[in-house]
């Protein structure tokens, strides 16, 4: 980093300096004339930062404001750190999502270890404890060393910090495709746990009360990184590398058990995570919030390095630091707590009534700013939109049945795939435990955590198809929201909510940004029929590389309620004997099916359609019958259809097997993977009660005792099996592709 | 000013699963000419000059940067300009 | 019966021990942060499990050169108990108080599952409510748990029955299959398995009870005895 002090205003206009930060020439004349002069390096740097998309959002903001972000829980919605919903009790559950894209494509260990840290911050940072951690994660296919090598360091790096920090990793989800060769994805997803009376804001008010400094000292590590997480990767990203930053998972523990006691002080004001833009986004924000300015002294802000001038400071991405808002005169109460953990926490600065970003170093103002012009006022784009050609080419495609000769080796190659196969190689690298609430742990369609001194439990999951959005994005948006409401109910659970990870290419490509409008049209319209409210999310686009994009992927995490543990419901079957049933009719759909991917290499045609009605009711009618004590284990049908279903309930060690006859078309019954469908197994002294509570539900086997998985369509033995094989099969095929 | 540069390695016959990991590796990208890999860790300290360096540098060694069960170390004392 | 959870920076599975005595076992217990020396009024101490110091320079090094340590030493000296479990095994190790140390997982990964553990020795303070061989599931979830001790100390760990726990299906390569080893008064257990993730019948196990019932009658015992 070249030294920025001789670097003149003129000089940054003349060499267009602020190009290289990421401004356009129209965003730096706009700022010419907010400041009504040339703003120096520092204000350049600043407001090239918080015009990011990554802070201001400035090109997905019309689009989120579709999403639903009400309903009758809900407590705090986007906007702060995390969505706030209750649950009941005076508790409150806290949640968010969170993508760290392009740090990871860089040094996927560090970048993937900051995402899980960051996301934490954003949960504590609302006074909640993080009780759980989720992840969704996408690589390109495992047949390059470089994709394996990501795919496992970022593994390492999420267990690396969530193991240490003590937050358990109970879930998520894992899928490959050629479209993320260069570009993974690493979205994690932390939920906490609150009461309605330590809801904490990020808000800087009260003129004349006092900004500390909490966390670790400011080095020159990460700088630029939320303009850098808007731009296209191309091979030029090497040499970016010192932008990454390096996490500290224990410096973070301590920042968690520091933060949730200084909650329960009524000298705190406001509390926000230092995250993308560092302690220009925090302060700035904070203020623009309460409605009041902060002036602030950067020679006091702790430095780990020599010499750092301000927009180092101001735009240093290091980890692990907060920024509070304290009562004057009370700042040694909360300072004493971080220092009981042995953290430094010093004044850096006032609440000012002036609503300016003031800042001086060695007795100088080196940025003097108009606070509401780097959050509220900062540029919004509605940018063009085209149908993608594609597309339109997908919509005329007939739904057609491949043709499958052997059903029994198809259903042991489905197995195989990286997408379906077994992840535990993955999340056993996780402490998955830790907190002692972990009721239901990775592996299942939603990890379960109770909440102690209570008979409740939270459900949750992340979740998208985005094979399905690759081909309609509106259909595929109402299926990544719908999916995951199914997950949650058959866990036992209510949805309550979702946060929102998205994840797209290029916006200024019309074609992108008409997938990311109709995507989350389809997300908004689904959340709306479902009663699944948005409330927190995160926007990361120009994943792509090379021109070549990612499939867009918004990915929902979702979370809820048990009200009872009683209803919690297994994905597996339970006993020899059960009654086993699919609720709702099967057709023929295979556009984005993985069966069409093991036989094509490729995704065409139309998505699988959805009804959201048809959704909602039967959602509705599941969760009743499962309170009802009617269900003794319920299954979304998801990726590979009944086949892998079927297979994945009989996976769980108890010794059990499946005989099942197929109704209709064998290879439709098996594989297709039309939307809106549970698999579900019942005690026969209940197929009564059963029947008459649940439309659409079909018997079509028992769970059998004995090991093998015997599926027969036309009365003759279509797959005949034994379990342990196709289980060996499941479990081994992700380390098989990375020996 | 000292600088005292410490190294410590895994005992002799401890099993060093990281230096066989990092063999392994680079036998995969070729360097099947490396026989046997041992990894370890550099300690660096910037002391005050003091009588009797080598006894405090053992006692800090024995007592937290190394673990005598498992660990053997070296270390090595120079001049530094101090800073 | 009073028991202390020492709190060290990082620990982290601190709440999940107090919560196993206080809530499940229905002792009483305290959270006792690490720079707190007075433990006298406690009948047993246990070191839970965590990245105590982020686990830097090597597991459990920075807390066992703590001062804590001092007056733990002088705790287990009187003949009370002491239990570390994972991270506070690996604190039990660097400290000197349990012989050998503990090396990286011989995969060089973190995992965290049930594995079945022998009860290798069911005539211990900790054990006494086992029989003889039990077998039991307990939860693992560490990175560095693969035991090592030269042989002359794994023959004497043999020969004076201080190999409490031995794992079925070895997981990380520890010598001896070791779990858990207790000290040779009897009274200072480490074990790398987290019988405090195992109290509750709703999270998977409750095969971790009977250890904490051992504790709590013996101690009554000696307790009725010296009344």
């Amino acid at each position: 980093m070249q030294s920025t002090h001789e670097i003149s205003p003129a000089k940054v206009e003349q060499e267009k300096l602020y190009l290289e930060m990421g401004l356009s020439e129209e965003e730096f004349e706009k700022v010419k004339n907010i400041l009504n002069r040339r703003p120096n390096f520092t204000e350049t740097g600043i407001f090239s930062v918080m015009w990011s998309e990554h802070c201001s959002y400035k090109t997905s903001k019309p689009l989120l404001k579709k999403f639903p972000a009400d309903g009758p829980g809900v407590l705090q919605g986007p906007g702060e750190g995390a969505g706030v919903i209750d649950i009941g009790d005076g508790q409150a559950v806290v949640f968010k999502v969170e993508s760290h894209n392009h740090p990871s494509a860089v040094e996927p260990y560090q970048g993937a270890a900051t995402g899980v840290g960051g996301i934490i911050r954003d949960v504590f940072s609302m006074g909640a404890r993080p009780v759980a951690l989720m992840n969704s994660l996408r690589f390109g296919n495992l047949t390059t060393g470089r994709t394996k090598y990501l795919f496992q360091e970022v593994v390492h790096g999420i267990a690396g910090y969530g193991n240490c920090v003590g937050v358990p990793t109970v879930g998520g989800e894992v899928q490959f495709d050629d479209s993320y060769e260069e570009n993974p994805l690493v979205n994690a997803m932390c939920v906490g746990l609150i009461n309605h009376d330590d809801i904490q804001k990020g808000i800087a008010a009260g003129v004349g009360n006092t900004v500390i400094y909490a966390g670790a000292p400011t080095g020159r590590d990460g700088i630029h990184g939320a303009t850098f997480a808007s731009v296209d990767l191309s091979d030029e990203s090497d040499e970016d590398r010192p932008s990454v930053q390096v996490g500290d998972p224990f410096m973070e523990k301590l920042l968690i058990e520091a933060c949730l006691e200084v909650i329960h002080s009524d000298a705190l004001v406001g509390m926000q995570d230092m995250g993308a833009a560092g302690l220009t986004s925090s302060a700035s924000e904070m203020a623009s919030k309460a409605g009041t300015g902060i002036a602030m002294n950067l020679d006091l802000v702790p430095q780990r390095e020599e010499d750092m001038n301000a927009y180092e400071l101001m735009l240093s991405e290091s980890q692990e630091r907060m920024l509070l808002v304290v009562k004057r005169g009370r700042e040694k109460e909360i300072i004493d707590v971080f220092e009981k953990y042995g953290l430094q926490a010093v004044a850096v600065g006032e609440v000012t009534e002036e609503k300016s970003f003031r800042l001086i170093q060695h007795g100088e103002v080196v940025t003097d700013i108009p606070v509401d012009a780097l959050a509220e006022e900062a540029p919004v784009y509605h940018m063009p939109s085209k149908e993608a050609a594609y597309v339109k080419t997908f919509q005329k495609m007939e739904n057609e049945v491949p043709h499958v000769t052997d059903h029994g080796e198809m259903l042991k190659q489905l197995l195989q795939q990286p997408t379906i196969a077994s992840k535990e190689s993955v999340y056993d690298q996780y402490d998955s435990m830790v907190q002692t609430n972990t009721v239901v742990a990775p592996g299942s369609d939603s990890a379960v955590i109770r909440i102690k001194g209570t008979d409740k439990a939270l459900a949750m999951t992340t979740d998208c198809n985005s094979r399905y959005i690759y081909l309609d994005p509106l259909t595929g948006g109402k299926i990544a929201v719908a999916e995951a409401a199914r997950n949650i109910v058959a866990s036992g659970a209510r949805p309550l909510g979702l946060t929102d990870g998205l994840n797209f290419g290029n916006p200024t490509n019309p074609e992108i940004f008409w997938q990311m409008e109709q995507s989350v049209e389809g997300m908004s319209e689904a959340a709306r029929t479902l009663k699944t409210p948005v409330v927190s999310g995160n926007v990361s686009l120009f994943n792509q590389s090379n021109g070549k994009s990612i499939f867009p992927t918004p990915v929902v995490g979702m979370v809820g309620l048990i009200e009872s543990l009683e209803q919690l419901t297994p994905n597996f079957f339970q006993q020899p004997g059960d009654l086993i049933y699919v609720i709702g009719e099967t057709k023929a759909e295979f556009g984005g099916s993985e069966l069409q991917n093991v036989m094509k290499g490729m995704y065409k045609g139309k998505a699988p359609a959805i009804d959201l009605h048809v959704e909602a009711k039967r959602q509705k009618q599941l969760l009743t019958a499962i309170r009802q004590g009617f269900i003794e284990s319920a299954h979304d049908l998801a990726e590979g259809g009944l086949g892998v279903a079927l297979a994945e309930s009989v996976f769980n060690g108890k010794g059990l097997g499946v005989d099942v006859s197929l109704p209709g078309d064998p290879t439709t019954a098996m594989f297709s993977e039309t939307q809106s469908r549970f698999l579900v197994s019942i005690k026969p002294e209940q197929q009564e009660q059963f029947e008459a509570a649940i439309e659409n539900a079909v018997q079509i086997g028992t769970v059998t005792g004995d090991e093998t998985f015997v599926i027969r369509a036309n009365d003759e033995a279509l797959i005949d099996e034994d379990v342990q094989t196709l289980h060996e099969l499941w479990k081994g095929a992700i380390p098989c592709f990375l020996n | 000013m000292k600088k005292v540069t410490i190294r410590i390695m895994p005992k002799q016959g401890v099993l060093d699963p990281q230096g066989k990991a990092v063999q392994t590796s680079l036998s995969a990208l070729g360097f099947s000419d490396v026989k046997e890999v041992q990894t370890g860790k550099l300690i660096e300290l910037f002391v005050e000059d003091y009588q009797n360096i080598d006894q405090r540098v053992r006692d800090m060694c024995d007592k937290l940067l190394a673990n005598p069960v498992m660990e053997d170390y070296h270390y090595e004392v120079e001049e530094v300009a101090r800073t | 019966m009073k028991f202390a959870v020492i709190v060290f920076p990082g620990s982290n599975c601190d709440r999940d021990m107090y919560h196993a005595i206080k809530h499940v076992l229905g002792m009483e217990a305290d959270l006792v942060w690490y720079d707190n020396s007075n433990l006298e009024n406690y009948d047993a101490i246990l070191l839970p499990g965590g990245f105590s110091y982020g686990d830097y320079l090597r597991s459990g090094a920075i807390a066992s050169a703590s001062n804590v340590m001092q007056h733990i030493k002088a705790h287990a000296e009187q003949g009370k108990a002491v239990l570390g479990v994972c991270n506070g095994f690996q604190i039990l190790l660097e400290a000197g108080l349990l012989p050998g140390a503990m090396l990286p997982n011989k995969n060089l990964s973190f995992m965290c599952h049930y594995e079945p553990l022998a009860v290798a020795n069911h005539k211990t303070c900790f054990t006494s409510n086992y029989e003889k061989g039990e077998v039991i599931q307990l939860p693992i979830a560490h990175g560095e748990g693969n035991y090592f001790a030269d042989d002359e100390t794994l023959s004497a760990l043999k020969a004076n029955k201080q190999i409490v726990f031995t794992y079925e299906n070895n997981p990380n390569g520890s010598a001896a299959d070791i779990a858990g080893i207790i000290n040779r008064q009897g009274n200072v257990l480490g074990m790398m398995p987290h019988p405090e993730r195992a109290v509750e019948r709703l999270l998977g196990s409750d095969d971790g009870v009977k250890l904490f019932q051992s504790l709590i009658q013996n101690w009554r015992d000696a307790y009725a005895v010296n009344a």
